[in-house]
């Protein structure tokens, strides 16, 4: 008898649910496809897909500077809030999360979607075998279809080399500390901090990089304790490559300095951070939603990489904070302007510094291991061995 | 009832059986005061109420695409929850229905990565077999160090979890990573030969599903080891008295009770994640055992009541990007609307009862208890 009532129960339940149903709002599903035929997409018609692994909401950190590209985006190219799709929490181990939130985008007729973390890929990759009108555009990874799905991604390593001549600068200890997410395997962690000691050995040839890996994208715990260990060590400048500012925090606390990520941290830490090493998504996101309102980009025909650059604004550094060392604004300047003509891209070509120094490696590394590696910012997922100045702690 | 003195300011105390039509009238108010309180949170962030639960119906059924993200949903949830049912018909409070899921898609996982080179059919056969006995496995563990030792399974089952859940990420960074992924950590994506079918538009998982739900349906109700099963639940010691081998039964069930959630594993790998990752289970298996009490262990309510949760998962996540409410928000009417349903199941079986009142008008006091019935009910009385 209880097993009738459970059933009925459960019936209820549903039948509740339907009753609410009565005045439906529900959008129909617009056509996601290009009409025009290689004309493009009427701004008014583009809608645009954000598939977020946390909450924008949080304020700082990974997801909020992605959702602060979206928002300039959508000022940049005037689109309204209904035509930007948000989905949030998607947790990139979970393969059927991450379908389902893509799945409701085209439903509710995004023409491009943007995936924002790595976990993120394979699936970006099904989907736009099954979905040939709608983009699919995916951070960090390394999958492309050359059609309707590109990755893109920066040199972000520019602006690490360039706040690495500001650490180096800075020590007095000659110690510089580097929380790292993952070990040197990881071409992305390992090619940042490759740059940065280069910035670092820049103008500073007697100090070492002292770096400590916490395998895992985001520990805030261990991020602390990682920088709280390489203080302890004589360390006198955090730098990081890791979700939190905790490691700037800890710096501070222990009145050394630090280099943040990601966003600018001396909004929460204070004039500790020395500079930032940030992204700037807007950059991308504007130029990839223009492209498809151009017809630049039409699906099914060839959809290029993207891999921005400092000239392209995708990344920089942070205005120089005041504790930052006397000279150091000079000799960013001086690099940066070499990046910016092409002339220096970290690990290829070389530039000229105040003091007449040739700076740069020029396209072969020195290694920490006394070998030397063949190194390529555009392939920076095979650099995967450190700069002689770098300390594995 | 004792003097006024010696009493306790509240007592539970447990109902008479009440009527066919008292316990859906107690079912239906908690649906509806659910639906009402949670409507009220809604209001109070600021959203119209019907809006959002119109839109949570509508965004399961909008479209085939929808309605088969929805069911798509529903399988592992209902596939769990007929393992535990298994288990809690027993009394054997299996807590691991999760881990269970989990090493399911380990073992069916071994196959699709590297045994790709066998003919598909044959190949989900032998996933088939191998998530049901990887899961199974994980199953008999508690059962068989509660009849060696009389360890608590419901800590072990539990524990459990964490280390299924802790393999694949073992699994997944070091010797099954994807060579290709440049240094990051994942699991490969499985060849399509090792990809369930798609039937309507839905991986081949929910004819898994309800064959299971029939099956364990004429398992418990018809079968010998079935019956066996309940009376071992009602008592050790008569099933003993009875010439039933209770350490038997209790492996067997329990290897059961793992092996049907590893099947729901393996199907959740191998047609809807493709690949192993740590989000296999995603608390499925727990959501399981709640599905499980609610359908008070009956297989064909439990598929019903699973359908129901899944229109509450997908529809929550259309409501979060369509008023861009916080996922937050949607797990918390999810909570509501759970807490509800849980709290009138108590009163279906107990009643509070306040000093001084007479056993006579006990119905007076529980103040969710539907009025009418329980003036009937005391009538009667």
């Amino acid at each position: 008898m209880k097993k009738i009532l459970a059933f009925v129960c459960a019936l209820a339940m549903m039948t509740a649910l339907f009753a609410g149903c009565g005045n439906n709002n529900n959008e129909q599903p617009s056509n996601s496809g290009n009409e025009g035929g290689g004309a493009g997409i009427a701004v008014e018609n583009i809608k645009v897909g954000v598939i977020h692994i946390g909450d924008p909401a949080t304020g700082s950190g990974y997801s909020y500077t992605h959702d602060q590209g979206i928002v300039a985006m959508q000022q940049n190219l005037g689109l309204s809030d209904d035509q930007i799709v948000r989905k949030n929490n998607i947790d990139d181990a979970d393969a059927t999360a991450i379908e389902n939130a893509m799945n409701e985008c085209i439903e509710e007729g995004c023409n491009i979607i943007f995936a924002t973390s790595w976990g993120y890929m394979d699936t970006c990759e099904a989907l736009a075998a099954e979905h040939p009108d709608v983009f699919f555009s995916h951070g960090t990874g390394y999958k492309s279809n050359g059609t309707n799905f590109n990755n893109y991604f920066g040199r972000i390593y520019q602006a690490r080399f360039l706040s690495g001549i500001a650490a180096g600068l800075k020590t007095q200890t000659n110690k510089i500390g580097y929380v790292s997410a993952q070990g040197s395997e990881n071409g992305e962690c390992t090619s940042g901090i490759d740059a940065f000691a280069m910035g670092v050995a820049s103008v500073n040839p007697d100090a070492v990089v002292e770096v400590k890996v916490t395998n895992s994208w985001y520990d805030p715990e261990g991020e602390g304790q990682a920088a709280q260990a390489l203080i302890d060590d004589g360390c006198d400048v955090i730098a990081q490559h890791c979700d939190t500012n905790n490691p700037q925090i800890k710096a501070r606390d222990n009145n050394v300095w630090g280099v943040g990520y990601n966003s600018d941290m001396t909004a929460e830490v204070g004039d500790a951070v020395l500079t930032s090493v940030v992204w700037n998504w807007g950059a991308y996101y504007t130029t990839a939603v223009q492209n498809v309102i151009n017809g630049t980009w039409v699906p099914g025909t060839n959809v290029e990489n993207y891999f921005g650059s400092l000239a392209d604004g995708l990344l920089d550094i942070t205005a120089l904070s005041p504790e930052a060392a006397e000279g150091t604004q000079d000799a960013i300047a001086i690099a940066e302007a070499a990046i910016n003509d092409g002339s220096f891209d970290v690990f290829t070509g070389t530039y000229t510094d105040a003091a007449g120094n040739t700076i740069g490696c020029d396209g072969v590394m020195e290694c920490n291991d006394g070998t030397t590696l063949e190194v390529d910012g555009t392939n920076y997922a095979a650099i995967t061995k450190y700069y002689k100045n770098v300390v594995v702690k | 009832m004792g003097t006024a003195k010696k009493e306790p300011l509240l007592r539970v105390v447990k109902h008479a059986e009440l009527s066919t039509r008292q316990s859906i009238g107690l079912r239906v108010l908690a649906v509806v005061l659910a639906l009402a309180v949670g409507g009220l949170f809604i209001a109070l962030i600021g959203y119209n109420p019907f809006e959002i639960y119109a839109t949570i119906v509508s965004g399961c059924f909008r479209s085939p695409m929808a309605i088969q993200a929805t069911v798509k949903f529903c399988i592992p949830m209902c596939i769990s929850a007929l393992g535990v049912t298994l288990a809690f018909k027993m009394r054997f409070w299996n807590i691991g229905g999760e881990g269970q899921l989990i090493m399911g898609a380990v073992f069916a996982s071994f196959f699709a990565l590297f045994c790709s080179g066998m003919p598909h059919l044959l190949l989900l056969a032998v996933m088939f077999i191998a998530g049901f006995v990887g899961g199974g496995l994980w199953g008999l563990i508690p059962a068989a160090c509660r009849e060696k030792w009389g360890t608590n399974e419901t800590l072990f089952t539990l524990m459990l979890n964490y280390i299924a859940l802790y393999i694949v990420t073992f699994l997944r960074d070091g010797p099954w990573r994807d060579p290709e992924a440049a240094g990051f950590n994942k699991i490969a994506r499985f060849a399509p030969k090792a990809m369930l079918d798609k039937v309507f538009g839905v991986h081949a998982g929910w004819i898994v599903m309800l064959i299971l739900v029939v099956l364990v349906f004429l398992y418990l109700k018809k079968t010998k080891q079935g019956y066996e099963i309940g009376v071992v639940g009602e008592s050790r010691d008569t099933a003993r008295y009875a010439g039933i081998n209770v350490r038997r039964v209790v492996l067997r069930t329990m290897f059961l009770s793992g092996g049907i959630a590893g099947i729901g594993g393996m199907v959740q790998a191998t047609g809807s994640d493709i690949t192993l990752s740590a989000g296999v289970a995603g608390g499925v298996g727990f959501t399981g055992i709640i599905i499980a009490w609610l359908a008070q262990l009956n297989p064909f309510v439990a598929l019903i009541v699973s359908f129901a949760f899944s229109i509450l998962v997908k529809g929550s996540s259309v409501v979060q990007s369509a008023y861009g409410l916080s996922t937050d928000c949607a797990d918390i009417l999810q909570g509501i609307i759970l807490f509800f349903i849980m709290a009138m199941e108590f009163f279906i079986r107990y009643k509070l009862v306040f000093r001084g009142h007479r056993e006579k008008l006990p119905v007076k006091t529980a103040a969710d208890t539907d009025a009418a019935s329980g003036e009937k009910e005391a009538e009667e009385k």
